[in-house]
């Protein structure tokens, strides 16, 4: 039995998004920028792609740029808005729970001068957005927050962070690529003036995402060349990738309500199982200002990477920290920044369900997991196994 | 990332746990860093005559604490001595860059343990 729990690192195709994508790799392989009827072609279903994504999130078609994915949109939002400032001192405010995309980003920008003031989480993984009041300096051009994070699944106080934002003219980026598959996302109504998402997070093709720039909001070039994405962001219009984001997404929105409920059904059984029958196992993250999908637990006096390659081994895939993260040695900087002890920031795991997931796997799931943590447990030199204690030196 | 020796020691490690009549016991790392290694051996007359060990880490932290013991079962307290990370990492068959430093974890926990001993028993 094959089982895939780590649909926050990415998701299968949708077999829909697949058919609707195939006609332009072959017969309508055109370039959308041609005059002739080949590229008419594919610039009209760039174009209705595009108004399918503005409509998903309430914006405008204009105001969709498409780019290769998450991680361009995020860096294309921070040093966009760095490159057109023209305050002699750029400060830029985030979180120290974001993504690497925006992370690293950061660092790049503190070599040029640019000051990052890294918002902490509270215990449960939630940034409060009144402390933006004080953060926020003549000198800010621009503060980002995650939509939901990416390892332990906190949904944050977007509308409200934005609005502080607004009232200080400061703009207001959200990395929403966890978000969008299960949350309702209406761009005007929260007061995003840009919002970074990719595709095979909802079961759309990899490769292909977007930024959404609010109208008015000024933003430099990433990337230099034609004159795709009028003007903005260079490079052939990848026709086939954006039709099945579009397809992804309408799907994504259509099925929304009903994979949320029976998804998060199946989710909180598996956590109030996991709790009540493995001791010494501990939930990160707030419980209910979270994504319906995930599940982040740290099982004490184990290693989380033992744990991933015994699921592993018994067909179950899962993930310790964040994808992008692991086959580093260093404890996740997520779950470290909540004040979790290192030593139990690296008996971390993450489940994230999808669309495929059944109660009968996670059954086996958790009967499989009870037995792995139990071996392991068995070997772990901080845990008593006869008296069922544990202790860390 | 892991070759199917690996896998299959770490699916199926051998000498798990205490060893009662342990006379030395070595323990190195520690839970911040991710890994420690436990070694308990039982020693007669210099001769390593059982090991056991208890390791909280990962799967090749755990395949280079099982195979490292089953080298040493059997040697003598001198030879176990000069048993080297890379023999340890080459009778596993190799293992990634980033884990190499298991390997070492399970040379240093069986020295540690050796120390004990002879400290116990010039002690």
């Amino acid at each position: 039995m094959k089982i895939y729990l780590d649909n926050s690192a990415t998701t299968p195709l949708n077999p829909h998004v697949l058919e609707a994508m195939l006609p332009f790799f072959t017969d309508k392989f055109g370039n959308a920028s041609s005059i002739h009827s080949f590229g008419r072609e594919a610039n009209r279903a760039v174009s209705e792609a595009r108004e399918i994504i503005a409509e998903c999130i309430n914006a405008r078609p204009s105001e969709i740029y498409f780019t290769s994915g998450g991680t361009e949109s995020d860096n294309w939002a921070l040093k966009g808005a760095v490159y057109v400032s023209k305050n002699k001192y750029k400060h830029i405010i985030t979180t120290q729970i974001e993504h690497p995309a925006i992370l690293n980003t950061c660092t790049e920008l503190e070599k040029q001068n640019v000051e990052i003031t890294y918002m902490n989480p509270s215990k449960e993984g939630m940034i409060n957005p009144k402390e933006l009041s004080n953060l926020i300096t003549e000198n800010t051009i621009l503060t980002s927050i995650m939509f939901a994070n990416n390892e332990i699944g906190t949904l944050q106080p977007i509308k409200e962070a934005a609005t502080i934002c607004r009232e200080q003219s400061v703009l207001f980026h959200t990395d929403a690529v966890q978000a969008m598959d299960s949350q309702k996302i209406d761009v005007k109504e929260l007061g995003i003036d840009m919002l970074s998402m990719s595709a095979h997070k909802f079961y759309g093709p990899k490769g292909i995402g977007v930024l959404f720039v609010k109208t008015g909001s000024r933003l430099g070039k990433l990337i230099n060349g034609g004159e795709q994405e009028r003007g903005l962001r260079a490079g052939t219009t990848p026709t086939p990738l954006i039709v099945g984001m579009a397809k992804a997404l309408e799907i994504s929105v259509r099925d929304r309500e009903k994979n949320n409920q029976r998804i998060l059904r199946l989710r909180n059984m598996f956590i109030d199982r996991v709790l009540s029958e493995i001791p010494y196992v501990y939930l990160n993250g707030n419980r209910e200002n979270r994504l319906p999908n995930n599940v982040n637990l740290s099982f004490a006096f184990i290693e989380g990477e033992s744990v991933l390659m015994r699921l592993d081994l018994a067909g179950i895939a899962v993930s310790s920290g964040s994808a992008c993260a692991s086959g580093s040695l260093e404890a996740s900087h997520v779950i470290l920044s909540l004040g979790v002890k290192e030593e139990l920031a690296h008996s971390t795991i993450r489940f994230s369900l999808g669309v495929d997931t059944t109660e009968q796997q996670m059954d086996y799931v958790f009967n499989v997991l009870k037995k792995t943590v139990d071996d392991l447990r068995r070997m772990s030199p901080l845990y008593d196994y006869e008296k069922g204690i544990g202790s860390y030196v | 990332m892991y070759n199917d020796k690996v896998i299959e020691i770490f699916k199926n490690p051998k000498n798990i746990g205490d060893l009662k009549d342990a006379n030395a016991i070595g323990t190195i790392g520690n839970a911040s860093c991710g890994d420690i290694m436990q070694v308990f051996l039982k020693i007669e007359n210099n001769v390593i005559v059982d090991a056991k060990f208890k390791t909280f880490g990962c799967a090749a932290a755990i395949a280079a604490s099982s195979i490292a013991t089953e080298m040493i079962i059997g040697k003598t307290v001198d030879e176990a001595l000069t048993l080297k990370n890379a023999d340890v990492v080459a009778e596993l068959g190799g293992l990634p860059a980033q884990k190499i430093h298991c390997s070492v974890l399970a040379e240093e926990a069986i020295q540690a343990a050796i120390k004990d001993y002879k400290e116990k028993n010039n002690g």
